[in-house]
């Protein structure tokens, strides 16, 4: 257990926001007018009542301390997983291949991380079970379609799995001069990529107009794109003191982070149109899944721990 | 509280959303009919139904998979009191059909599965004429179309370890046999009823632990 003054002091500076977003939600819902504000309303007011319940797990994870990150985003990987797999049509064949990603491979990544073992967390799944999985469904003998299947539980595992399990390694990283205060680091990350979305879905709303790609998401937009991207840049910077970082090299990796993210959001937008589906799922109210809710943070984790790993230790 | 508990955990490994594109009558005998494709069906579409419908519900449910172990044989008589029948040797003496006339005779309702066994999940089988003769003794029953989806990926055929994955049972309008239908009029009707409940799911379908109530349920008992 660990209660770093800093980080009592952001999440209530979250907590303060969520308590604004949550008045100005009651507020918008008395004067909604029409019909689809209403409908309007009543998602932003859902989002945010999610939101406190996701902000009060993962500062009870960061509380806990290294194991309850890891157990968090593990567990946050297996329902991820279960989310794109019922998705990504497979068939008998890859049964007993699925069952070793499910009870196998996802835990013992996390408990790769926990035990801080770089050299072999950050292999397991792109080599060994790359590897080892196709092997499992071509022994089952069905080759229908075999290269697709494989493909999707692939890149299931490797989404959901092994880009998500960056976020809680970033504790292992030692920084010099930074030791014991890694959580920040997290917290960083998280917050950065989180208000991103928020600030593209909010620019996008209030000034949207040109389509970004109107194939993949009718919801994004140059404006909510370059509104969202700038400011998340300009929020990361400003949190450049809980951070190894100077503010220059803070906007930097929140530019790198916020990038990806957009990505992520972009890629998984692609896949749910593919399976024609708004959403992975219905476990967070408003949101959706949690893949809708965590898409980006899957693609801006590895790049963040890179970068970080690179060049600070 | 058993029968509470055991449904509880059911919906929660095949992580069941529940849609109810129309909500059954709270009274009256029903036969739940619905596809077939894996073992754990039987368990999940009981488990999907408010406990008020749940608790004068009994699936039927062939004697020889689930009278085979005793753990099997406590959750059918026990638990979700099936009705269990032979599908090896039907002989005058053990036609199936009478005590499912009369489970429905005493008010209370059936989950049946008319394919008679289990599919490849991929498509749905024809259906064997069960369905037509309950309708047929037993007109009064509500016949309530069920689609159950992805089941058969979360424990198919032949495998005996579940994966986690999210599953939907879907329940449509109610079903009745016209005056003078044929038997294979009754039986396409019936089977489309189920595949249509299944087509709606390709653009719509998403996961959820969470088990939605059947939309007003004590009201639209009533009307």
């Amino acid at each position: 257990m660990s209660a770093d003054p800093d980080v009592v002091a952001l999440f209530a500076g979250v907590g303060g926001l969520l308590v604004a977003a949550s008045i100005a939600g009651r507020v918008l819902s008395r004067r909604a007018q029409s019909d689809s504000a209403r409908r309007t309303v009543a998602n932003l007011n859902a989002r945010t009542r999610a939101w406190w319940v996701m902000v009060a797990v993962f500062a009870l994870s960061l509380w806990v301390g290294r194991i309850g990150s890891v157990v968090l985003f593990g567990l946050m990987s297996f329902l991820a997983l279960r989310e794109f797999v019922t998705l990504a049509p497979t068939r008998r064949g890859d049964h007993r291949a699925l069952f070793w990603t499910f009870f196998a491979v996802t835990p013992a990544q996390y408990v790769l991380v926990a035990r801080e073992w770089y050299g072999l967390y950050s292999i397991m799944i792109p080599v060994y079970a790359f590897l080892l999985l196709p092997t499992r469904s071509a022994i089952a003998g069905d080759t229908e379609r075999f290269l697709e299947r494989t493909a999707k539980i692939q890149w299931g595992l490797m989404l959901c799995v092994y880009c998500l399990s960056h976020v809680p390694a970033l504790l292992s990283l030692r920084i010099p001069n930074y030791e014991g205060e890694n959580a920040k680091l997290l917290f960083f990350l998280v917050t950065v990529v989180q208000m991103s979305d928020v600030l593209q879905y909010v620019f996008g709303k209030l000034f949207g107009r040109h389509k970004i790609a109107p194939n993949v998401s009718p919801n994004k937009t140059w404006e909510g794109f370059v509104g969202g991207i700038a400011a998340a840049t300009a929020l990361g910077a400003g949190l450049w003191w809980m951070t190894p970082f100077s503010p220059l090299e803070a906007a930097g990796l929140s530019l790198a982070i916020t990038l990806a993210g957009f990505a992520g959001g972009l890629v998984m937008s692609a896949i749910k149109r593919d399976r024609g589906v708004k959403d992975f799922g219905t476990l967070i109210e408003g949101h959706g899944g949690i893949l809708d809710r965590i898409d980006s943070l899957c693609f801006a984790a590895p790049v963040f721990f890179h970068l970080v790993r690179y060049a600070y230790t | 509280m058993i029968a509470g508990l055991v449904a509880m955990l059911s919906r929660t490994i095949a992580g069941a959303n529940v849609r109810w594109v129309d909500v059954p009558r709270r009274d009256g005998p029903k036969v739940y009919f619905a596809n077939h494709s894996s073992h754990l069906d039987t368990l999940v579409l009981w488990a999907a139904l408010p406990r008020e419908l749940r608790e004068r519900t009994r699936p039927v449910a062939a004697r020889d998979y689930w009278g085979a172990t005793g753990a099997r044989r406590w959750l059918a008589e026990s638990v979700f009191r099936a009705v269990l029948i032979e599908r090896k040797e039907i002989r005058r003496t053990s036609n199936p059909l009478g005590p499912m006339l009369a489970v429905l005779e005493r008010g209370e309702s059936l989950i049946v599965f008319p394919e008679g066994t289990r599919g490849d999940g991929e498509r749905i089988g024809p259906f064997k004429g069960g369905l037509y003769h309950l309708a047929r003794h037993r007109p009064e029953a509500d016949l309530v179309p069920v689609h159950i989806d992805n089941l058969n990926r979360i424990l198919p055929k032949g495998e005996f370890l579940p994966l986690p994955l999210l599953s939907c049972i879907s329940f449509g309008p109610a079903l009745h046999l016209g005056p003078d239908e044929p038997r294979e009029n009754f039986l396409r009707r019936a089977e489309e009823a189920v595949r249509g409940l299944g087509a709606r799911e390709g653009t719509e379908r998403t996961g959820s632990l969470i088990l939605e109530a059947p939309r007003g349920s004590a009201r639209g008992a009533q009307a």
